[in-house]
């Protein structure tokens, strides 16, 4: 194989999906992208990204027990992941109020207790794991069809639960006091949010690796929030973003023959990065603009 | 309560306590606790901290058992009426990076409760959406927030978050307003204008409003009456009746004067400090304020 970018842009897709495994990959990143990035935009609006770095790590010694055990990778992340969140969801208050400081404590000790217990599986078993690197860094290119089909029934139950407990949750994310008073059942939403949050984050770290889930869970989340304050209009964004950031990252890495996560992080951390730059000449204009401008963007000024 | 009555109630009460104790982590809080709120009155409920007025209001809806004694509140057993009510927990701020709407903040009053999905359907539900957006317009125009509801909540300031969480706590069209201190934090000019705000709301839409604050001052030119809770007991009546040297010394049971500064404000000196915490539910009168995202 020996593709080559054009400036053609019907001829470069046709050279994209002329390989079966190209196709796979494709269909597994857009399902993952879709999936990551609507869950990513509640885990960022409430202040969980941390969580999530942490449980991706989780599937590191889920893999190594997977293949010690002889079962298949996925259904180690996805127990290993899940289980994570519930350890987390426990240790930090057990559905009680929240409690950052403790939160933060629990999954820094969980993601310490991660890469030990991935490093010790990987030194008993000793060899045929798919290599480390792989494992760190991802490794969609060689995505199975039924793999597709995994993550794209895992994508469905996830996205379901969101849309069914979407509201509450957000008013439990936003506005907790009120949410408790009203007898939203917050600490459930909150055990629940943490283990949808496990399955989303071990089906990413399949395709960006562990180490690289930031680029498809934390990127488009973040971009979105620095674009818009609506909600509908943010996770419309989201899914936009991601899917964009798995599309062009997996046709360069095609074309180019380099790592589709270095491909995925670089235009992850590009775009991070313009949103931010966006945001801050525009109110840095508002703010040099002074009083006038200021009323102009809606403000009754009473602080 | 003690010697001192207040107005007539007439009518049903809005609410109605009798002889209420609460304990809890085996203090006692306050006993002996009568109470008689007729419906459109505005009640401000005072005392230093730790004296149990946010605990008041959750007894009042239903997220705290009484001990002993009897509540009702809109004629139902505390708790049974709460989508009637609305209500504005204690220190909440939303902090700069919240990127959230106001407006969102306020729709949540409405829906946050409402479980499934937000879709654009045909017929009944697109009746129902429409309906949901102009109570929310209505709300938000009712406490003057309109030029700023679309920014994200977090850069609102202070004065304008605390308009547009009276409006969350309005969108509902309640009967009641429980608002448990919605001047902290806030300039003077800013707690005269939320305090005229809620008579306003008060006056002209019957709502019965409980209001808790640290400082009687900005609400004196609008309030009925005060509650006053210190020293495990609680006295009702106007402001003249109840903020005399001689009611407070009763409550705390220590001399206690009241001066009257020439504007009209009133000064409470000698003023003991809470006792102890009575309990680790009340950590958080002293603790750091809940921030929001």
């Amino acid at each position: 194989m020996n593709p080559h970018l054009t400036w053609n842009l019907v001829a470069d897709v046709r050279q994209l999906v002329e390989y079966r495994f190209m196709v796979n990959a494709l269909l597994a990143a857009s399902v993952v992208a879709v999936m990551a990035a609507v869950v990513g935009w509640f885990m960022v609006l409430r202040l969980q990204t941390f969580a999530g770095h942490t449980l991706s790590m989780m599937s590191f010694p889920g893999a190594a027990a997977a293949a010690l055990v002889g079962l298949p990778l996925a259904a180690g992340y996805f127990a290993f992941c899940t289980a994570g969140a519930l350890v987390i969801a426990g240790a930090a208050g057990g559905g009680g109020r929240r409690a950052p400081a403790q939160e933060s404590a629990v999954i820094g000790t969980v993601g310490a207790v991660a890469l030990a217990l991935g490093f010790l599986g990987l030194s008993v078993y000793g060899g045929v794991l798919e290599s480390l690197e792989s494992l760190l860094f991802g490794s969609i290119l060689g995505v199975t069809r039924g793999q597709v089909l995994t993550l794209a029934i895992v994508a469905v139950c996830v996205l379901s639960l969101l849309a069914l407990a979407g509201r509450p949750l957000l008013f439990a994310s936003i506005d907790e006091p009120l949410a408790r008073a009203r007898r939203v059942p917050v600490g459930s939403l909150s055990i629940a949010f943490l283990l949808v949050l496990g399955l989303a984050v071990a089906a990413t770290a399949q395709i960006t690796g562990v180490l690289l889930v930031f680029a498809l869970l934390v990127a488009p989340a973040g971009i979105a929030r620095e674009l818009t304050p609506r909600i509908g209009a943010g996770l419309a964004l989201s899914v936009l973003l991601g899917l964009v950031i798995a599309w062009v990252g997996l046709g360069l890495s095609y074309f180019t023959n380099h790592s589709p996560g270095f491909y995925v992080s670089t235009i992850a951390i590009v775009l991070y990065a313009g949103a931010r730059l966006t945001r801050g000449l525009s109110t840095a204009r508002a703010r040099r603009g002074g009083p006038d401008a200021r009323e102009a963007l809606g403000g009754a000024t009473d602080r | 309560m003690s010697a001192v009555t207040g107005a007539v109630v007439d009518g049903e009460p809005a609410i109605e306590l009798r002889d209420a104790s609460l304990r809890l982590g085996g203090h006692t809080i306050w006993s002996g606790v009568d109470l008689l709120v007729g419906a459109g009155e505005f009640v401000a409920i005072l005392g230093p901290n730790g004296a149990g007025k946010s605990t008041l209001l959750e007894v009042l809806l239903g997220l705290l058992e009484l001990a002993r004694g009897e509540v009702a509140v809109l004629g139902a057993p505390a708790g049974a009426g709460n989508e009637r009510i609305g209500y504005l927990p204690q220190r909440r701020v939303f902090d700069a990076s919240t990127r959230v709407r106001g407006i969102d903040v306020v729709r949540l009053g409405l829906d946050g409760r409402r479980w499934g999905m937000p879709l654009p359907l045909a017929g009944r539900l697109r009746a129902r959406a429409r309906s949901d957006r102009e109570r929310v317009a209505r709300a938000i125009e009712q406490v003057g927030a309109s030029s700023y509801a679309g920014r994200p909540i977090g850069e609102c300031s202070g004065g304008e978050q605390q308009r547009l969480l009276i409006a969350q706590a309005l969108v509902q069209s309640p009967r009641m307003l429980i608002l448990d201190e919605p001047l902290d934090g806030l300039d003077l000019p800013n707690q005269a204008g939320v305090a005229a705000l809620v008579q306003g709301i008060c006056r002209t839409h019957g709502v019965t409003v409980l209001l808790v604050a640290h400082d009687v001052n900005p609400l004196l030119p609008y309030v009925d009456r005060v509650l006053y809770l210190a020293g495990g007991h609680a006295a009702m009546g106007t402001p003249e009746q109840v903020i005399t040297s001689e009611t407070l010394s009763g409550l705390y049971g220590a001399p206690v004067e009241v001066l009257k500064a020439r504007d009209g404000r009133l000064v409470v000196v000698g003023e003991p400090e809470a006792p102890h915490q009575h309990g680790p539910r009340h950590g958080h009168e002293h603790g750091p304020r809940h921030v929001l995202r």
